[in-house]
């Protein structure tokens, strides 16, 4: 495993940082507790810019994606960290800063907050560099498990208790199923490397049932991640329920590991198969084209129905789910060319989406209610009313980041759904990308509703108060310059996009098998030993 | 003409929106008319060295990489059709700047920084030679027109402002996913030697028209019903017309003359550009049921017309059915029908885009526009009765003037059938149509006449009535030098066009053929013997309007 670890160097980093912001955050001195959140950052800018330069091994299942994938982790990991400051231990640290109250670790709650968000990062960049259907589990479950926790802590009220609870329990669900499929998909290939199992599927030349049924367990329990459905129930209440840094960080964490997951899982299929030799096997397909066509319908029209900004978010990110399962189920394409690439459109939808949906987040995390005892977000659609005039930094930030949502052109989201469209196409799927445009313009209703209630209305009374924390409004900025600069100059992220979803090449599969051989089954055994002793959650 | 002097008629509005959002309230609307007049000039100048000899090709074309990634081009270009309409946008640009000076005295800024965007993006749409450039420009003109009638309408004006842009988007999205169509089949269907271009990635509009008149029929039926729903929206046809009453109703002056004038004109120049030379058989195998639609507006919304008490509501319905003949003269695919569509994208601009300043004028001294509270304004106001009358006979199509002139050739163009009736030294090319479309068309004219008339007859003559308790607040009685500025180019135009469209005629013959005989030559089975059993010459391997 030695030769893994120049791979692993960023998340390696992080954990280092991760170690170090755990001991710090409950230092008795202020100025170093505060200082917790800094070294974090810093650890993520190291950790993007050595993901940079990381090159994947040869032959992994897609050898390109880590110096795609990890900075941008990185990058919307960062401006996510941004948005968090101030999201704990608010009350507290007041307290004993006026001297009401002396410091206690056990109070506190700053040092798990940050080092589990890096933990949650550090399991997000493991599942990009996953050739392995245990180390895929592990990365899954480190990128979730910390957010259960977070999402808890993040205030003091009873909602977020309620969302944590509910979040763990169905996220234990997902993880059952979606081990209970790589078990299968084990027991049917007899490997756990991707790899290998690619090669095994293509040896027996058919999908078995027991693989198909494993793949469709597995894709389920993932839909969880990215809330899809037909696991999409908790998002709404999930996200309304955590403050509003830790939903932003719900939308982007989990559902990018989760589409690396799904897309890892699939490459031990291959999108060879159908009448062109350029799609899924039918039986993985069909059920991934219900579940997109689903995901996108129920998630825009229900975000119509609300009355909640986070609630619309929470729903608008299912929707947006469900436009990549278009990319997934469209493949890297017969041709070369990122318009033909459904993969790499889903890659660069996913860092899109991270730089744009953080700055509709944190509009919502900058605004506190007025009359309220406790520090509350003012997350009310009606609240959002004339910010454009009465706090323009704000409202402006969500002006742009919603028609970026929306896909208008020439906002960041609009290059990033072109590429969706023209895969789709490319692949063949016009009734799905019709229905994409037309969910699209579903979308139009809500997105225009965020977009036009700060910029066009009246403001019924005075305008709530800002949040005492200017690096929020500072994220929402940066994200809404993202959303509005990013795309009209994004040749370069397209490119690295379209370089990271390469598939290997065949003899590239092959060295690697024989390379690997006897010594990776070996390896394979103890790491399904490892896998029984090892409880889901 | 070179590509920058046609990006610089983008750049110099966009500029002087910025420099109005910059500058402080007052100079705002000196900023805006200095920076629309100074988008003449630049037109002009950039004229100086356009070609006429040649107005079917397309002039000033080049360009620079955007995303090469995605094959996106900033790449420009123009014919003489194209240079037309931008003539109109940059004709109207000051005229609404100045007619706004009363209207607008709340967010000026805006308002004005606004329009500005707004003339840049229309702009766009008439330059752009690159499929997604020219979505960009088409779906931003959306953005400024909501602002516009969102916070400058009339009491409705958020849920019309809201269905204006939910129609629209929705429409081009599925438009955008037909032409997608194309630049796919483009790149994987055909191969390299098809022609320059194929077998390749490109948004090149050039090139997809010719990619698309090489699918077979089935997928050209498919493109042109996505194709037709995003650009049937924006003209709008029947049935998808209903959000232009409200949205004109509701919107401000300067708002209305724009959507009227120009955002309309984006529908029907997207079915010249695309629809026609794209899915050449397609269109021909349904012209009939566009034009079926075409004659349903014409003469559902011409009825609508004459029981509208608001005079606002009427002109704006009766877009609706004008630009039903327009329709009908594209789909009809023939020189006189195309010609006269050109002609009435230019015509109907002019004088429904003045018949709305007319209406805010009244309403900004009687703060009404309800028929039955203003009467007999002609002895009130006698300029603004002179012109009301001079422009509603324009709408009307009366001979000598620039409406009759692109109504009667939009009729010629749907007269001619496929059998060959009605044809004999009419054109080269036949029509889709027939007499008996250009028959029903035509009492679309006389409905138009009645309800135009009689909204004249009570508003301008019969006894004076004037809402009870009106202020005329600053404005004097009839007409001021400014407002009379505002209206008189329009009308000299009218008249110009009207006794002599000789001219423009001219400019668009070219193209326009070159049009009409490529959808010709791309009918299945279309031989050079069967072209010319239809009276033309063997095909050309040009698209309309390619080369320098």
């Amino acid at each position: 495993m030695k030769e893994k670890l120049p791979i692993l160097l960023p998340e390696i980093i992080l954990f280092g940082f991760t170690c170090a912001v755990m001991v710090l955050g409950v230092s008795k001195t202020l100025r170093i507790r505060q200082a917790t959140a800094s070294i974090a950052g810093f650890g993520l800018l190291i950790a993007g810019i050595v993901g940079s330069m990381t090159q994947g091994e040869v032959g992994a299942p897609l050898p390109g994606l880590i110096p795609f994938a990890k900075p941008a982790i990185a990058a919307v990991g960062l401006l996510v960290l941004l948005l968090m400051s101030g999201s704990v231990d608010r009350a507290i640290e007041g307290r004993i800063k006026s001297g009401a109250e002396a410091f206690d670790a056990i109070k506190t709650n700053r040092a798990e907050f940050y080092s589990f968000f890096l933990f949650s990062i550090t399991g997000l960049m493991l599942c990009t560099s996953a050739d392995d259907l245990i180390w895929l589990f592990l990365a899954l479950e480190l990128t979730s498990l910390p957010t259960y926790v977070m999402v808890t802590i993040s205030t003091r009220g009873t909602a977020s208790q309620e969302a944590g609870v509910k979040y763990f329990f169905l996220g234990a669900l997902g993880a059952a199923i979606f081990l209970y499929g790589f078990a299968l998909i084990y027991g049917s290939t007899g490997s756990t490397d991707l790899v290998a199992i690619r090669s095994a599927v293509d040896a027996a030349g058919a999908i078995n049932p027991m693989l198909a049924i494993g793949l469709l367990l597995a894709l389920v329990g993932v839909s969880f991640k990215i809330a899809a459905v037909p696991m999409h129930f908790y998002t709404a209440d999930v996200y309304q329920g955590a403050a509003a840094p830790v939903s932003a960080m719900l939308a982007f964490v989990p559902k990018a590991a989760g589409f690396f997951a799904i897309i890892l899982l699939l490459t031990t299929v291959g999108w060879t198969h159908g009448p062109g030799g350029h799609s899924l096997p039918e039986a993985v397909r069909a059920p991934l084209w219900v579940m997109a066509v689903l995901t996108m319908t129920v998630g825009n029209v229900l975000a119509l129905l609300q009355s909640s900004t986070k609630r619309v978010l929470a729903y608008s990110s299912i929707a947006h789910s469900g436009y990549m399962l278009v990319g997934v189920i469209a493949g890297p394409g017969s041709r070369p060319g990122l318009a033909h690439n459904g993969i790499g459109a889903v890659l660069f939808y996913l860092l899109a989406y991270g730089l744009m949906n953080v700055g509709a987040f944190a509009v919502v995390a900058s605004l506190e209610r007025r009359d309220a005892a406790e520090p509350t977000e003012a997350d009310d659609l009606d609240e959002l009313r004339g910010l454009c005039s009465t706090r323009p930094l704000v409202g402006w930030t969500m002006v742009l980041c919603s028609l970026s949502l929306l896909g208008f052109p020439p906002a960041l989201g609009f290059f990033a759904k072109v590429p969706l469209f023209t895969s789709g196409i490319g692949a063949g799927e016009l009734p799905l990308v019709i229905i994409l445009g037309l969910n699209s313009a579903i979308a139009a209703f809500y997105y225009l509703r965020l977009a036009a209630l700060p910029l066009l209305e009246k403001a019924d009374g005075p305008p709530p108060n800002l949040s005492p924390f200017v690096t929020r409004r500072i994220a929402g900025a940066i994200s809404a310059a993202c959303a509005v600069l990013v795309g009209i100059g994004a040749n370069t992220l397209l490119k690295n996009a379209r370089q990271a979803a390469a598939m290997p090449t065949e003899a590239a599969n092959r060295a690697r098998a024989l390379a690997a051989g006897p010594d990776r089954q070996v390896s394979d055994d103890q790491a399904s030993r490892a896998s029984i002793q090892m409880s889901p959650d | 003409m070179s590509p920058i002097a046609l990006l610089s008629l983008m750049f110099v509005p966009a500029a002087s929106a910025v420099a109005v959002a910059a500058a402080p309230a007052k100079l705002a609307r000196h900023i805006a008319l200095v920076g629309t007049l100074f988008a003449i000039v630049v037109g002009l100048v950039a004229l100086g060295d356009y070609d006429w000899s040649r107005p079917g090709a397309m002039q000033a074309s080049g360009g620079f990489e955007w995303l090469p990634e995605l094959g996106l081009r900033l790449s420009v270009g123009i014919d003489s059709i194209a240079l037309l309409l931008i003539g109109l946008t940059l004709l109207l640009g000051p005229i609404c700047v100045v007619a706004s000076r009363t209207a607008i005295t709340e967010r000026v800024k805006t308002y004005y920084a606004w329009l500005l965007v707004l003339q840049a993006a229309m702009t766009g749409v008439f330059a752009a030679r690159d499929l997604v450039l020219f979505y960009i420009c088409f779906e931003f003109t959306l953005i400024p027109m909501f602002i516009l009638i969102s916070l400058y309408g009339s009491t409705n004006r958020k849920h019309a402002a809201t269905k204006f842009f939910l129609y629209t988007f929705t429409g081009s999205i599925i438009a955008l996913a037909g032409l997608l169509y194309v630049v796919w089949f483009n790149a994987t269907k055909l191969l390299p030697t098809a022609f320059a271009g194929a077998g390749t990635w490109t948004l090149d509009i050039g090139v997809l028209t010719h990619a698309g008149a090489s699918m077979s029929l089935s997928e050209q039926s498919w493109v042109l019903a996505a194709m037709m729903l995003g650009f049937g929206v924006k003209v709008p046809l029947f049935p998808v017309h209903t959000w232009l009453p409200l949205a004109h109703t509701e919107a401000p002056t300067a708002g209305s003359v724009i959507l009227a004038g120009v955002l309309l004109k984006l529908g029907t120049y997207g079915i010249y550009r695309f629809v026609l030379p794209m899915t050449p058989a397609a269109l021909v195998e349904h012209a009939h049921l566009i034009a079926v639609l075409a004659i349903i507006g014409i003469i559902y919304a011409g009825l609508i017309c004459w029981v509208q008490r608001d005079v606002k509501k009427l002109v704006a319905y009766s877009s609706v059915s004008h630009l039903g003949f327009c329709v009908l003269g594209l789909v009809a695919v023939n020189g006189p029908g195309l010609s006269g569509s050109v002609l009435y994208m230019i015509n109907h601009g002019l004088s429904t885009g003045a018949l709305f300043l007319l209406i805010g004028m009244v309403y900004e001294r009687y703060h009404t526009r309800d028929m039955d509270e203003l009467g007999g304004l002609a002895s009130k106001m006698p300029i603004w009765s002179t012109f009301m009358v001079f422009f509603v006979m324009a709408s009307v199509g009366l001979p000598g003037l620039n409406g009759f002139v692109s109504e009667f050739l939009c009729l010629l163009g749907a007269f001619q059938s496929p059998s060959g009736l009605g044809r004999e030294g009419l054109g080269a090319t036949p029509g889709t149509l027939g007499p008996w479309f250009a028959g029903f068309a035509g009492t679309g004219m006389i409905v138009a006449a009645i309800y135009l008339l009689y909204m004249t007859g009570r508003v301008v003559f019969g006894q004076l009535k004037e809402p009870r308790g009106h202020h005329a607040g600053p404005l004097p009685t009839d007409l001021t030098v400014r407002e009379i500025a505002v209206l008189s180019p329009i009308a000299v135009l009218c008249v110009l066009l009207g006794l002599y469209p000789k001219p423009v005629l001219d400019v668009v013959a070219e193209p326009v053929a070159a049009q009409a005989q490529w959808v010709w030559d791309h009918q299945p089975g279309a031989t050079p013997a069967h072209a010319e059993s239809h009276g033309v010459a063997a095909p050309n391997d040009e698209p309309p309007g390619e080369g320098e």
